[in-house]
């Protein structure tokens, strides 16, 4: 039964630098890296490659000793330049220098007909050989989904309501049979229903509003409303025991393209935005790339932070970073690593906030240049009912971070931990007047109960 | 702005680590923060843009909103005086007595209050919080005006070694910082904070006429006199004429405390924390209903004059509307969930009613009433808490 779900907590932030709709000609950039830290759970990799080897796209690059059949693999083809490791020697970047052209791993290739008669060991087979597998998320914890499990059911967004968010009719834009195909596959993995998510405040594209074989639901409201995990929790929340899986639309199409092509195609199109590129607009690129191309004589000023995702929940890479295997945008914003003479109390109407504390007069409906200032130091817990305000499940947020701090394996779970992974909540540390790191402590308390 | 840049950089070689007044590095920030919002930045994951608020500029709100209570105060304490004492007098004298009285009160609280804080800071290395900013001024504004100001100090060291600081400091505390105070001046100094206290007289003799019982002191003479005269009357017929007549009440021209007479005043206090989203209007609006329902069950029951007293007057005399407003929505106190703030404003403004009625000896409840439901504000968030676990086990097992 589809669901229309109407969300009233939450608050859209409003940044400036959109892209503009257009998709823009830019030279491919010379590097892409596969970087082990975008996966949770990986704890032990195994590298196959070494520095000068030759790889094509889907070659396996490494896998995780824990889950030895999920290969990670080469997003482009051409030859393995640096293996960059940093403390304890921890695998951090595999970087591979592309060919021109890029070379495919041919794996077995099916019609729409086969499709149907597909098995779910082969399916399992080729998406974790391909490298396709690690776009399927387990929750709870939000980890690389576990292949020997079946999910209770299967949950895709087909919106994204985060800052600067790209234009979903652009990234997607023909791919649709494909998305149907990797529909038709996942369909194979539960008994349950997948789900497919759709806007209901916004003109949605035919491939997910008449997708077959899949629910569809109609989420309404403000931000983080484009969030699965919020979605699932209205449609189907996670109890103690459960696993279900997420993919994003974008792995959903790859998974279609590998049934029908029988390729691991990472192009993909991403939005270059955020108030500090003075052309924000889309590219074509591959998963893993560069971002110093897309960036090289595109900022409005030299101080800035180059954020792989987006400014909530993103990571910050660097002007010579690489794009993370989930992520389809880039965003640029000002670093805010200055003090600001009476900063904390003189009015202004330039800063953007969910409260209205004193002073803070700017509407929150305009345009806003935010930097990475905190704009304050970490405090204790003071203001309350703030994180909830902005978190549209019902889970007492200040309670749950509380009890991981206590390392409160009970209460954790009573309150709901496994129904939420760091994206979720990345409004809430975004509003906390005391300044917490929400999703570091989220993340913190993941582990405690995943690995105790 | 650069030389105070220049300054508080010339200092931090002393102040950082490894330097040679390494251990005042805490207070060194908690000023320099002060000067200047800090340079820090968002880490590498996760939320990579804050919001513009901080516990500095909430803490300010508050502190704006009890201006007008402030302002009110020092005249009002100028004005009763030269009531009481039969003077007229230009608003300008009345101000400056005010001032005279109110400001040297509000330096000792601040001045003795940080000082506490900068030495835990130091000796528990824990930074500088925001929270004293508004005790310090909390804590002037319910004493009366003929408060001694060694009092004063010795209250508010209680107060915050003993309400805040033995818990953990800000955030951590189970106690308003600023009751506790005053509730320490009324446990260890009665005379000074209760009976006829509330108008700063001076060295001049009052009228002939002259009474220092406050409204409430009025209201509880009833108890116990079964032929006693209604309130009301009683109220409208003091010695002043109209004192205590219901609007000039609500206006807050009558002796008190300091900030805590005008209920208009509070209001207007109240439509600050409310517009900026600082104070919860849940627990403001919970303890007034609170207050009116007891009130009315009071007249219900109507054993006595004081039961019979109209129930909207609970709202206009005594410390009730500045409690609600400046004390009860203390986030760090008060309950912390939604529903909870309902029952915990609720049960405040009840309980103000019940201690106010049964209570001869200090017929003031707001204090008592706010620090009970300080101590059960916690028990109240369990259960609602507990509510919600139950739906999610309940949930698994559908």
């Amino acid at each position: 039964m589809s669901k229309f779900v109407k969300l009233k907590k939450g608050f859209n932030i409003n940044l400036a630098g959109k892209a503009e709709e257009k998709i823009g000609e830019i030279q491919q950039p010379e590097t892409f890296a596969v970087k082990p830290t975008d996966f949770q759970r990986i704890t032990r990799p195994k590298l196959l490659v070494e520095e000068g080897a030759s790889v094509k796209a889907g070659t396996p690059l490494f896998f995780d000793r824990l889950q030895e059949n999920v290969m990670y693999t080469s997003p482009v083809s051409g030859e393995v330049v640096e293996i960059k490791r940093g403390e304890k020697r921890k695998l951090l970047e595999i970087k591979i220098l592309a060919d021109k052209k890029i070379a495919y791993e041919q794996f077995t290739k099916f019609t729409v007909s086969e499709m149907s008669s597909l098995t779910k060991e082969t399916a399992t087979e080729l998406l974790t050989k391909s490298g396709v597998w690690p776009n399927i998320i387990q929750r709870p914890f939000g980890i690389i989904a576990d292949p020997t499990v079946t999910p209770k059911a299967i949950f895709i967004s087909a919106f994204d309501t985060n800052p600067l968010s790209p234009d979903y009719g652009i990234l997607f834009k023909g791919q649709d049979q494909f998305f149907q195909a990797g529909i038709d596959v996942l369909k194979k993995f539960t008994l349950g229903m997948v789900h497919v998510n759709i806007n209901a405040d916004a003109e949605v594209l035919p491939m997910f509003a008449h997708v077959k074989g899949a629910e569809v639901n109609k989420f309404s409201g403000p931000n983080p409303a484009g969030n699965v995990g919020i979605q699932i929790h209205h449609l189907d929340p996670i109890n103690k025991g459960d696993v279900v899986w997420t993919v994003s639309p974008y792995g959903v199409i790859q998974i279609g393209k590998l049934f029908l092509e029988g390729i691991y195609d990472t192009s993909k199109v991403i939005a270059v935005c955020g108030s500090e590129i003075s052309n924000p607009q889309y590219y074509n690129t591959y998963s893993g790339a560069n971002v110093g191309r897309f960036i090289d004589g595109n900022l409005k000023s030299d101080h800035v932070r180059v954020i792989s995702g987006n400014v909530l929940s993103g990571e910050a890479v660097g002007k010579d970073g690489f794009l993370g295997y989930y992520a389809s945008q880039i965003t640029v914003i000002p670093e805010g690593d200055k003090e600001e003479f009476l900063g904390w109390i003189l009015p202004t109407f330039n800063k953007l906030s969910f409260q209205r504390a004193f002073g803070l007069f700017a509407s929150t409906k305009k345009e806003f240049v935010l930097d990475t200032n905190t704009h304050g130091e970490q405090r204790s817990f003071v203001q309350s009912g703030n994180l909830e305000k902005v978190l549209p499940m019902d889970i007492y947020v200040t309670y749950l971070m509380k009890a991981i701090l206590a390392e409160d394996y009970d209460d954790m779970e009573a309150l709901g931990i496994y129904e939420v992974i760091e994206e979720d909540l990345a409004l809430c540390e975004f509003v906390d007047v005391s300044k917490n790191d929400i999703q570091k402590i989220l993340r913190q308390g993941l582990d405690l109960i995943q690995y105790s | 702005m650069k030389f105070l840049q220049d300054f508080f950089d010339k200092l931090k070689p002393f102040v950082e680590k490894g330097g040679k007044y390494e251990k005042y590095h805490t207070l060194y920030e908690g000023h320099r923060t002060i000067v200047f919002a800090p340079d820090l930045t968002t880490g590498k994951k996760g939320s990579q843009v804050k919001d513009a608020v901080d516990l500095k500029r909430m803490m300010f709100t508050v502190i704006i909103a009890m201006i007008p209570c402030l302002l009110f105060g020092m005249w009002n304490v100028g004005h009763q005086h030269f009531l009481a004492t039969g003077v007229e007098a230009e608003l300008i004298d009345k101000i400056l007595i005010g001032a005279l009285k109110v400001v040297p009160i509000i330096i000792v609280s601040y001045a003795v209050g940080l000082g506490v804080e900068f030495v835990f800071c130091v000796i528990r290395q824990h930074p500088v919080s925001e929270g004293f900013l508004v005790s310090g001024l909390l804590i002037p504004l319910v004493m009366p005006a003929t408060i001694p100001l060694w009092q004063v100090a010795l209250a508010t060291v209680f107060a915050v070694v003993i309400g805040k600081e033995a818990f953990g400091g800000t955030g951590m505390n189970i106690l308003n910082v600023a009751l506790v105070a005053r509730a320490f001046l009324y446990f260890a100094y009665p005379t000074a904070i209760s009976g006829e206290v509330w108008t700063y007289l001076g060295d001049a003799a009052p009228v002939a006429a002259y009474s220092g019982a406050t409204p409430l002191a009025i209201a509880a003479s009833t108890v116990g006199n079964p032929g006693a005269t209604p309130v009301v009357d009683l109220l409208n017929d003091s010695w002043s004429a109209g004192i205590y007549d219901f609007w000039n009440m609500f206006l807050g021209i009558m002796p008190g405390s300091i900030g805590e007479t005008s209920t208009l005043m509070c209001l207007i206090g109240a439509a600050i924390l409310v517009l900026t989203g600082v104070g919860s209007w849940k627990i403001i609006v919970a303890v007034f209903a609170g207050a009116y329902s007891m009130g009315l069950i009071f007249n219900l029951v109507g054993l006595n004059e004081f039961m019979l007293m109209p129930a909207q007057y609970h709202w206009v005399v005594g410390g009730l509307a500045f409690g609600a407003v400046f004390m009860a929505t203390d986030p760090v106190t008060a309950s912390q969930t939604e529903t909870g703030k309902w029952i915990y404003g609720f049960l405040i403004g009840l309980l103000t009613v019940l201690i106010r009625v049964f209570n001869p000896a200090y017929p003031e409840g707001i204090m008592l009433a706010i620090l009970l439901m300080n101590v059960f504000a916690p028990l109240i968030d369990y259960y609602v808490v507990q509510a919600n676990k139950k739906r999610r086990l309940q949930r698994a097992t559908v």
